[in-house]
């Protein structure tokens, strides 16, 4: 899950995490408020979407650049007049854009120094790991490929925490002196405290500043949170935007289905992600393109079929919906009469290609030949593949 | 003749009462595992079906029972206790199948999990089984059959889906251990191509893994070095787009790494045969053995 960079603003200012001032309006006259509580006329306007290169995008109104620096309230007025309500195009947006419905207007700093600093969980060691780099503003990739001396790493305990040493370690590091190595520090360990804290997988401050004025802020920062963890978290979980998602996507959440939408016309429910990951790759490798991804899950109900197959069905791109199920925990049965009571809510008109394995098969093979639906069975996942691929050529 | 559990396991059920413990603690009695006990709390002095005694904690489970391992069904909130709980009880072999468990919880479970002489499996898994002898988990028992042949995966429904290919094939197997989807995990692959490598009644294993982390890559550098036996291998999702999680929560492919091309790459290099389609794993690894 993603948010706004108002929304991680909010984290940070919860957490003690230094940030410039800012608040989020959704309308012009909301911007102008905002701006004069700030109480000073050097201001920032920046577009809330997620999606990076906003300060390089344009808007489809003409408008260039969703980040522009304000010298009064009225300016940012202004500005939020122009973003708000308007599509926003980025190098990560697509062509097709994403709608600015809110902006963040916060008090504009004096750059002296860009960093980087980062705080993921790493599977390799098993435990967080903080990178840190004095080159900031950049791409992170490209500096530790062409100057790796200039990325520094530090693995946190995971029963201890991060230390203050390693904090100061890591500010001495980056090139911070005198007081700015215990800003910089304190930042640091307050930035730990929300990385556990809110159960995060990752936390990306980018970039991280030291103004002319001395001070170390974290001026924007990019999180992931780890989807397991959100029913411990009621209010990230709110900080959700439903807008920013793939509508297909943010149906199938509502009914604990693991969906990803994809571009292909093979629509698949599979149980199970390493079924469902490979059922897309025979689809490719069979010459076919899926839909999406689709795992229902370990123990799905009837209505979670149901409502999956409901998905796939309202999709105006899927012209043959291919089933592949290999019951464990998952019982056959209870897959087929979802698969029946969905086929009687909806309006079935495309191919529909079913290939049923494992627990309860027998019974779930009875129920769809006694249901009377029109469906081709598949012998096997190859042949599953093979026939869903064919049932697309054939209609088209 | 087999790995980590046989005849002789004597299994623990955390969670037994609850609606998918006590359907699959039936269909593994069923199968023939030797199911001696199940914990949850507050239901002690209970029975299960009449036959298997329930206790409010773990360690009067292991005093009573003798258990020596333990299937996990509780929710993802309550789990890593779980787990903890039989770690401290001194079970060798913890088989979590919960699916859903926070990635810090399993930061912490692990670290503990290091310092004791328990064998954790999973989460997020559908468990090990010995055909014809023990099953310790949600995996369908009627596809597998005895034999020879060792499967190691990251995925529940893709391990049957091998499993299906080799018995369709007339090739039984010697254990299957489905290691688990999550990030921070138990066994992991090269800890599992280490068991097959070791025993001496496992001829040849098939590793299934998928996009995101390295472990396929570390399980390929050891195999290189340590292992004889054929092995084959299928590295699902190579057509999943980066920075999507794929349902696992450890299946990402993330900064360009974790990629099914680099997998199949490592792998190849090891002298593993390593299988395009998952329609044809158990094909590719019964022609790399000269079946």
């Amino acid at each position: 899950m993603n948010i706004h960079e108002y929304q991680a603003k909010e984290l940070f200012t919860q957490y003690g995490v230094a940030t410039p001032k800012g608040q989020a309006a959704d309308s012009a006259a909301e911007a102008l408020e905002a701006a004069k509580a700030l109480g000073t006329n050097d201001l920032v306007v920046k577009a809330q979407v997620h999606a990076g290169g906003r300060g390089k995008g344009t808007f489809k109104n003409g408008f260039q650049g969703g980040v522009h620096l304000a010298d009064s309230p009225e300016k940012a007025q202004e500005l939020a007049s122009q973003m708000i309500g308007q599509v926003l195009v980025t190098h990560q947006t697509g062509e097709e854009g994403k709608l600015v419905r809110k902006v963040l207007i916060a008090e504009s700093v004096d750059i002296a120094e860009e960093y980087y600093f980062a705080i993921l969980m790493d599977r390799a060691t098993e435990r967080p790991s903080i990178i840190a780099s004095s080159e900031g503003g950049v791409d992170i990739e490209e500096v530790a490929a062409s100057h790796p001396e200039k990325i520094f790493k530090e693995a946190v305990h995971p029963a201890l925490g991060l230390q203050q040493f390693q904090a100061r370690k890591l500010a001495s590091q980056l090139g911070f002196k005198g007081a700015q190595i215990r800003a910089a520090s304190k930042l640091f360990m307050a930035m730990y405290e929300l990385f556990i804290s809110c159960d995060c997988s990752m936390v990306e401050v980018n970039p991280l500043v030291l103004t002319k004025d001395g001070d170390v802020l974290a001026l924007d920062a990019k999180f992931n949170f780890d989807d397991n963890a959100l029913y411990r978290h009621p209010a990230i979980a709110a900080m959700r935007d439903p807008e920013e998602e793939d509508p297909r996507e943010v149906e199938a959440s509502k009914f604990d289905l693991n969906y990803i939408g994809l571009d292909g016309n093979i629509g698949c429910m599979v149980n199970g992600a390493g079924l469902a990951m490979s059922t897309m790759d025979i689809i490719k490798h069979s010459g076919g393109d899926p839909a999406n991804f689709l795992d229902v899950g370990g123990g799905a109900s009837e209505d979670q079929v149901k409502e999956a197959f409901r998905i796939l069905c309202g999709d105006p791109k899927v012209e043959a919906i291919l089933v592949n199920i290999f019951g464990g925990i998952m019982q056959c049965d209870v897959i087929a009469q979802g698969i029946i009571n969905a086929a009687k809510t909806v309006d079935l008109n495309i191919p529909l290609i079913v290939r049923l394995e494992g627990t309860n098969v027998e019974q779930g093979r009875a129920l769809l030949n006694e249901s009377g639906l029109a469906l081709i069975t598949a012998e096997d996942l190859g042949d599953a593949a093979r026939k869903a691929v064919e049932a697309v050529n054939n209609a088209a | 003749m087999a790995v980590l559990v046989d005849k002789n396991t004597r299994l623990l059920v955390q969670g037994i009462t609850g609606k998918s413990g006590s359907f699959h603690t039936q269909q593994c009695m069923e199968y023939g595992t030797n199911v001696v006990a199940g914990v949850t709390p507050g239901r002690g002095g209970e029975s299960f079906e009449g036959k298997v005694p329930v206790f409010d904690t773990v360690k009067e489970a292991r005093d009573k029972t003798e258990c020596n391992a333990t299937m996990i069904f509780v929710p993802p909130a309550f789990a890593a206790d779980s787990i903890l709980e039989a770690i401290d009880a001194g079970i060798e072999l913890v088989v979590a199948i919960t699916e859903g468990i926070p990635v810090m919880d399993m930061m912490r479970v692990k670290a503990a999990a290091c310092h004791s002489n328990s064998v954790l499996i999973g989460p997020n898994c559908p468990g090990i089984i010995t055909p014809g002898a023990c099953k310790i988990g949600i995996m369908p028992g009627y596809i597998h059959k005895p034999g020879k042949i060792g499967v190691i995966s990251r995925s529940g429904t893709l391990t049957y889906e091998a499993v299906w290919q080799l018995s369709s094939h007339g090739h039984g197997q010697s254990t299957c251990i489905g290691i688990g989807g999550d990030p921070i995990h138990g066994m992991t692959h090269q800890q599992a191509a280490q068991l097959f490598t070791e025993d001496p009644d496992t001829e040849a294993f098939i590793l299934i893994g998928e996009i995101g982390g390295t472990e396929e890559e570390e399980a390929a550098a050891w195999i290189k070095d340590n292992c004889d036996k054929p092995v084959a291998a299928f590295i699902a999702g190579a057509t999943a787009p980066p920075g999507r999680r794929m349902g696992h929560a450890g299946a990402i492919i993330s900064g360009g790494k974790g990629t099914a091309e680099a997998k199949k790459e490592a792998l190849q290099d090891a002298g593993i045969a390593v299988s395009e389609s998952p329609s044809d794993m158990g094909a590719t690894l019964l022609k790399h053995m000269g079946a």
